[in-house]
């Protein structure tokens, strides 16, 4: 049992589970009904699941997405794609453009998913050009589209911000009749497992760390570590258009400046809290993804405790700071240092190096 | 026979020459792209661009933009970059008119809290970037997410300063003597500055002389060119790259009082997207986003020759405020390629001093050739 | 001695399982040009870099001249300061900032820079060496020769009696070579003491006073140029006496090669981007040849430019008889073609992954990135190959990293056998490895020639490169000097070989 245990402590999912765990005792003490669940009915007469878990859940879609083709960007190529607020508004404008041409039927939105991810793949290309080809820092070469992008999503739709009306879209948005669990959450499950298939029947995981942790050495055993680091972008494209597309099926509207505004931090954090090193290598999707639901029920817990929207930002960048600090490999020097020093232990140099991560 | 070795002459000739760096090459560039692009605009679309004031309004409205380019080109020179300067200037507005209005401070004051502000980014987001080794557009990014919630939580509705003396300040020109247009009654209109533009010229020039001149600016360089090599060369890498952050985060201080004094306002949406005007500037004058080649008068240039494209975009009927962030991304991403290009080519260049052993031998032959 | 400006005595240092260094002395006279020489993992950097302070010393003295006191060095700045300076191979200049700035740079203690005053001063200091560049020139413009006169320049400036010039020849050619020994020369007649270390006999014996020999990290002895023959140098540095080697039997070949047979490799005129010059090179099956020559003679880089692992820039190569193209490591691969890197952390091991993984890793490749092996497979072959080669390790799943540099070099051999190579290169195995794995990795080189395996196999180790091979190429100067085999293959005409000497009573 004890062994068990420490086991799971060296695991990756240890940080993220226990962060999740924190807030979750927060919340509790806080109020005891903060997750209960209720059945309502909501205004389609549909009687649908409600309640926090499912607030959080559902509102942390998009980013679970995302953060899934960031870890797989951050393992690759060392580096995080800051423009993924911008790839997935270009995407949602669109996903937007292409239904309000047409009539709103189901293929009409089939198709105007599948336009949005080829935009959000050529975008997601261009990135991993500068980064694979050009060899630019990647937060350096997405900062292009990062700042640009707005105004290109702005642009197609001439320069407004449409509406399109549809029980269709609504379905995607919120709830498919006659089952209570919201749409997005679904897509979620039906994506993560998906990826975990891509995972599974092909090399992708074992090539994007391999080029992550030793580039030169997976040349030399016959990797294309260009193609690669250009596959991470583009797996990213399409989280892109995925998360932008259901934002809008949301609202069933799309607003250039605040779809998705700030979500490229987010992404990061959660690929942070999910135990990923930011300078690239192994990664855990599963680990990223419970960093998303992290940073959903943290923001929901700061909306409880009557904390303005736009201020919230403040509180995750305190988050973010705090985390890769303690993650620096010289904070984690010092702490070491310090608990030998206070435990008057030998220093027995491999086994700490080994606890290191949690000596704190 | 002669001719040869005429040819053979000038060969050598050329070689003595001092070749044109790559940050000489890069500020020519821009040099010759500004002026060249205003000389255009003035002929095509005339108007506006005969007009000195419109000339002098791109000092007016992006003097603060000025300022912390600056600060990002002293950060980028050492090898590093700063996200977090649109946000440091968005928080200084909004603080500073709260203090000028709410708590009647005065105009002393709010400068000094505009610095302190900076100071206090700058100090912390140095620390954690060159003491505890943590890549800095991590650091800069969050720092960019605190400051701007830190402005809503500061105020969340966009305020307006009614200070008496702050208002006096703000409405301030300086009258430049001879240099005006005529308006449409005949009289003529002199052109006018703002006092942030006075500051924004003297920061240029004085941090121009420290990159130059004094021992920090060109420890900058040595840094950003080569932390290894800097620190064998006795330099102390960290200390620089602190200060380096420390500067910057001052400056965009500076730079959010200088938008204060412009617009008057604070607003969380203020300076939104400067980070990446900045760094734009940067790049076009000629900083190397490597680190350790740029300087501060080629900033000038990159962020005037961006600016003078706004200009060009609107009046080429284009006035939908989204053309210029994407000029700017265009701009950006073909001197971001351009550089990659430049940075090849140099980087060739060292190759064919590897392999010089055989070329030599080639060479000999040539000359062999040529003698006989 | 009156004119010792330097002198180390009985000093110690060791990394976690190595002994670097075991009591090693050494003496260095003013105004003398002196060679540190030895073999890979001889100790010449370790020593170089506790005299620099870049690593602290386990124990022994350090002395400087006119100072009867011990000194401890604790940083290169610290080194500088007590006049002891360091020229790398690799430039450490800012190639970004002018000559004169980097003369100056990081120096005294100024608050601005005076350009005219600095400006003047190295142009007197260039012109007094006679090194031929500007003090306005950016230092990148000059070439890599003038960038190490820079640096000299710089240190003699700063008042260094110790100048340590570490492999500063090995990217100059001929010609830049000569415009530095003349400045070694005068700075020699200045009374500046001068650690020269470098893999090129030629250049010892054309410049250098004295030699040390350093082997596994103990002092093998201290010589005066004349009283040590080319011949004994490197058998001094290979740890054979020429009485031993003369009296040694070669082993047998392992199988004569019929000469019409079809080789399994074979290049023509190969030469890539690393800087090989052109050579011909041929393998047939199951047998062993190896590169021998000096480090930095070349032999990595050919075996690198046969697996395509820099850029080629000419040749044709034939894989059994037939016309291939190989431009990248996979081409190779698909040919049948393995290759165990020289430098195993930096080209080899995918450190954090797990032992499992990084043996799978080249198979995988081949088989495509659409059909991974299921955990159970890999698992499989993972288990075969730690029992095969004895790999120490706590399960498949640790990562690599944590496992003993002979274990994680096997770690890399059973990703290429698992592989099935026809032909495998095999460049320093045995480097930094303990005695036991050596033998077991020449064993099971010879057994894979019996199974007709080809091997390529690259030691520093002479003794184990004709226990090993039936043919030796030998290189010097990034050429293809010789090819020994049969009767040949003895240590004396090796090394006669290698030292560009007629062979005399081999």
């Amino acid at each position: 049992m004890a062994n068990a245990f420490k086991k799971f402590a060296k695991s990756q999912l240890a940080i993220p589970l226990f962060a999740l765990l924190l807030l979750i005792v927060f919340n509790l003490i806080r109020d005891v009904g903060f997750f209960s669940l209720t059945i309502t009915t909501n205004n389609n007469g549909n009687a649908v699941f409600s309640g926090n878990i499912i607030s959080i859940l559902n509102g942390a879609s998009e980013l679970a997405i995302l953060a899934i083709g960031m870890t797989l960007v951050t393992a690759s190529s060392k580096g995080q794609d800051i423009s993924v607020g911008a790839s997935a508004a270009i995407a949602g404008s669109v996903f937007v453009r292409v239904l309000r041409e047409n009539q709103i039927t189901m293929p009409i939105i089939l198709a105007a998913f599948l336009a949005s991810c080829v935009v959000a793949i050529i975008f997601g290309a261009f990135n991993g050009t500068l980064v694979a080809v050009f060899k630019i820092q990647p937060m350096i070469a997405s900062l292009i589209l990062f700042s640009a992008g707005r105004s290109i999503a702005y642009w197609i739709n001439g320069g407004a911000t449409p509406t399109v009306e549809s029980p269709l879209l609504s379905y995607i948005g919120s709830f498919i009749p006659g089952i209570p669990i919201p749409t997005p959450i679904i897509i979620v499950i039906l994506f993560g497992a998906l990826v975990s298939l891509l995972l599974r029947f092909t090399n992708l995981g074992l090539y994007t760390q391999a080029v992550g942790i030793n580039e030169k050495s997976a040349r030399l055993n016959g990797i294309n570590a260009v193609f690669i680091k250009l596959l991470s972008f583009t797996v990213l494209g399409v989280c892109a258009a995925i998360s932008g597309s259901i934002a809008v099926s949301r609202i069933g509207l799309i607003n250039h400046e605040t779809i998705l505004l700030d979500i490229e931090m987010d992404a990061i954090l959660a690929v942070a809290i999910g135990g990923n090193a930011l300078n690239g290598g192994k990664f855990s999707l599963t680990g990223s993804v419970i960093g998303a639901f992290v940073i959903q029920a943290l923001t929901i817990t700061l909306y409880a405790m009557k904390i303005p929207s736009t201020s919230i930002k403040a509180y995750k960048a305190l988050v973010i700071i705090a985390i890769v600090v303690i993650g620096s490999p010289i904070v984690r020097k010092y702490a070491l240092w310090l608990r030998d020093k206070l435990f008057k232990k030998p220093a027995k140099a491999k086994q700490t190096d080994e606890n290191g991560e949690f000596a704190l | 026979m002669s001719n040869t070795r005429g040819l053979f002459a000038g060969t050598q000739e050329k070689k003595r020459r001092e070749p044109i760096s790559n940050t000489n090459l890069l500020l020519t560039i821009t040099v010759c792209i500004f002026i060249g692009m205003y000389a255009l605009a003035m002929l095509i679309w005339g108007g506006g661009f005969l007009n000195p004031q419109q000339f002098f309004d791109i000092f007016n409205n992006n003097a603060f933009l000025i300022v912390i380019s600056c600060g990002m080109t002293i950060v980028m020179i050492a090898g590093g970059i700063d996200i977090s300067v649109g946000g440091i200037t968005a928080l200084v507005t909004m603080a500073c008119v709260v203090y000028l209005d709410d708590h009647s401070g005065s105009v002393i004051g709010s400068v000094g809290f505009a610095l302190g502000i900076g100071i206090a980014f700058g100090l912390i987001q140095g620390v954690l970037i060159s003491y505890l080794e943590i890549q800095p557009f991590i650091i800069t990014l969050a720092g960019m997410f605190f400051a701007k919630g830190m402005t809503t939580i500061v105020s969340a509705v966009p305020r307006t300063a009614i200070h008496e003396a702050f208002v006096a300040l703000k409405q301030f020109r300086i009258v430049i003597p001879g240099i005006g247009s005529y308006g449409k009654a005949g009289n003529f209109i002199p052109a006018r500055i703002e006092s942030g533009v006075i500051v924004a010229i003297m920061i240029v020039l004085a941090i121009f002389a420290i990159l130059k001149w004094t021992r920090f600016g060109r420890n900058l360089y040595a840094v950003g060119g080569n932390g290894q090599s800097a620190l064998l060369l006795g330099i102390n890498v960290k200390r620089t790259r602190f200060y380096s952050y420390l500067l910057c985060g001052l400056l965009s201080g500076i730079g959010g009082y200088v938008y204060l004094s412009h617009t008057g306002a604070g607003n969380a949406s203020n300076a939104t997207a400067a980070e990446m005007q900045a760094i734009a500037s940067a790049i076009i004058g000629g900083t190397l986003l490597t680190g350790g080649v740029g300087n501060v008068i080629g900033t000038l240039f990159g962020l005037l020759s961006l600016k003078t494209i706004s200009n060009i975009v609107i009046a080429s009927g284009l006035r939908e405020p989204y053309w210029q962030s994407i000029t700017t991304g265009l701009m950006l991403c073909l001197f971001i390629l351009l550089q990659s290009l430049i940075l090849a080519i140099r980087e060739k260049g060292s190759l064919q001093q590897l392999l010089s052993e055989w070329m030599k031998i080639k060479s000999k032959k040539n000359t062999e050739d040529l003698s006989t | 001695m009156q004119n010792v400006v330097l002198s180390m005595r009985a000093l110690c240092k060791a990394f976690p399982g190595v002994r670097a260094l075991q009591n090693v002395d050494f003496t260095l006279c003013k105004g003398e040009i002196h060679a540190l020489m030895g073999e890979n993992g001889a100790g010449k950097s370790t020593l170089i870099k506790v005299l620099t302070g870049v690593y602290p010393k386990d124990s022994g003295q350090i002395h400087i001249a006119g100072n009867s006191k011990e000194i401890t060095v604790k940083s290169p700045q610290e080194a500088q300061n007590l006049g002891i300076s360091t020229v790398y191979q690799e430039i450490t200049l800012c190639p970004n900032l002018t000559v004169a700035e980097n003369m100056f740079i990081g120096r005294g203690n100024y608050r601005f820079v005076n350009w005219r005053s600095m400006e003047k001063k190295t142009t007197e200091i260039l012109a007094k060496l006679n090194i031929p560049a500007r003090a306005t020139q950016q230092l990148a413009t000059c070439s890599l020769a003038v960038q190490q006169m820079v640096a000299i320049a710089r240190s003699v400036d700063m008042d260094c009696k110790v100048l340590i010039l570490d492999e500063p020849t090995s990217s100059l050619d001929e010609h830049e070579v000569k415009k530095l020994f003349a400045l070694m020369r005068e700075l020699k007649s200045r009374g500046v003491g001068i650690i020269f270390i470098t893999h090129f006999l030629e250049q010892v014996y054309e410049i250098c006073d004295r030699i040390t020999v350093l082997r596994n990290g103990e002092l093998v002895g201290e010589y005066a140029i004349r009283d040590l023959p080319r011949i004994q140098l490197i058998s001094k540095m290979m740890g054979k006496d020429l009485e031993d080697i003369s009296a040694l039997q070669s082993q047998k070949p392992l199988q004569e090669v019929k000469e019409d047979a079809i080789p399994v490799f074979e290049a023509c005129g190969l030469c890539s981007a690393a800087g090989v010059n052109a050579f011909d090179f041929k393998i047939y099956g199951g047998e062993v040849n190896g590169f021998t020559g000096l480090l930095g003679s070349g032999r990595s880089e050919s075996v690198r430019a046969i697996f395509g692992a820099d850029k080629i820039t000419g040749g044709r190569v034939k894989v059994n008889g037939k016309n291939v193209k190989i431009s990248k490591p996979k081409d190779a691969m698909r040919h049948g073609v393995g290759y165990l890197p020289e430098d195993r952390k930096q080209d080899g091991v995918v450190e954090d992954l797990s032992v499992r993984a990084n043996m799978i890793l080249a198979l995988q490749v081949m088989k495509g990135f659409f059909q991974p092996f299921s955990k159970m497979e890999a698992e499989a072959f993972a288990e075969e190959y730690i029992k095969l080669l004895g790999i120490k390790t706590t399960s498949t799943d640790t990562p690599v990293k944590s496992l003993s540099g002979g274990n994680q070099q096997k770690v890399i051999l059973a990703r290429w056998l698992l592989t099935n190579p026809k032909y495998l290169i095999l460049d320093e195995p045995t480097r930094g490895i303990d005695v036991g794995t050596k033998v077991e990795i020449q064993k099971l080189v010879r057994k894979l020639a019996e199974e007709g395996v080809s091997v390529t196999f690259i030691s520093s180790e002479i003794e184990e490169m004709l226990r090993t091979c039936s043919r030796l190429i030998v290189m010097r100067d990034r050429k293809i000097v010789g090819e020994l085999g049969g009767e040949d293959m003895t240590q004396a005409k090796v090394m006669h070989t290698i030292a560009g000497e007629a062979v005399q009573n081999g």
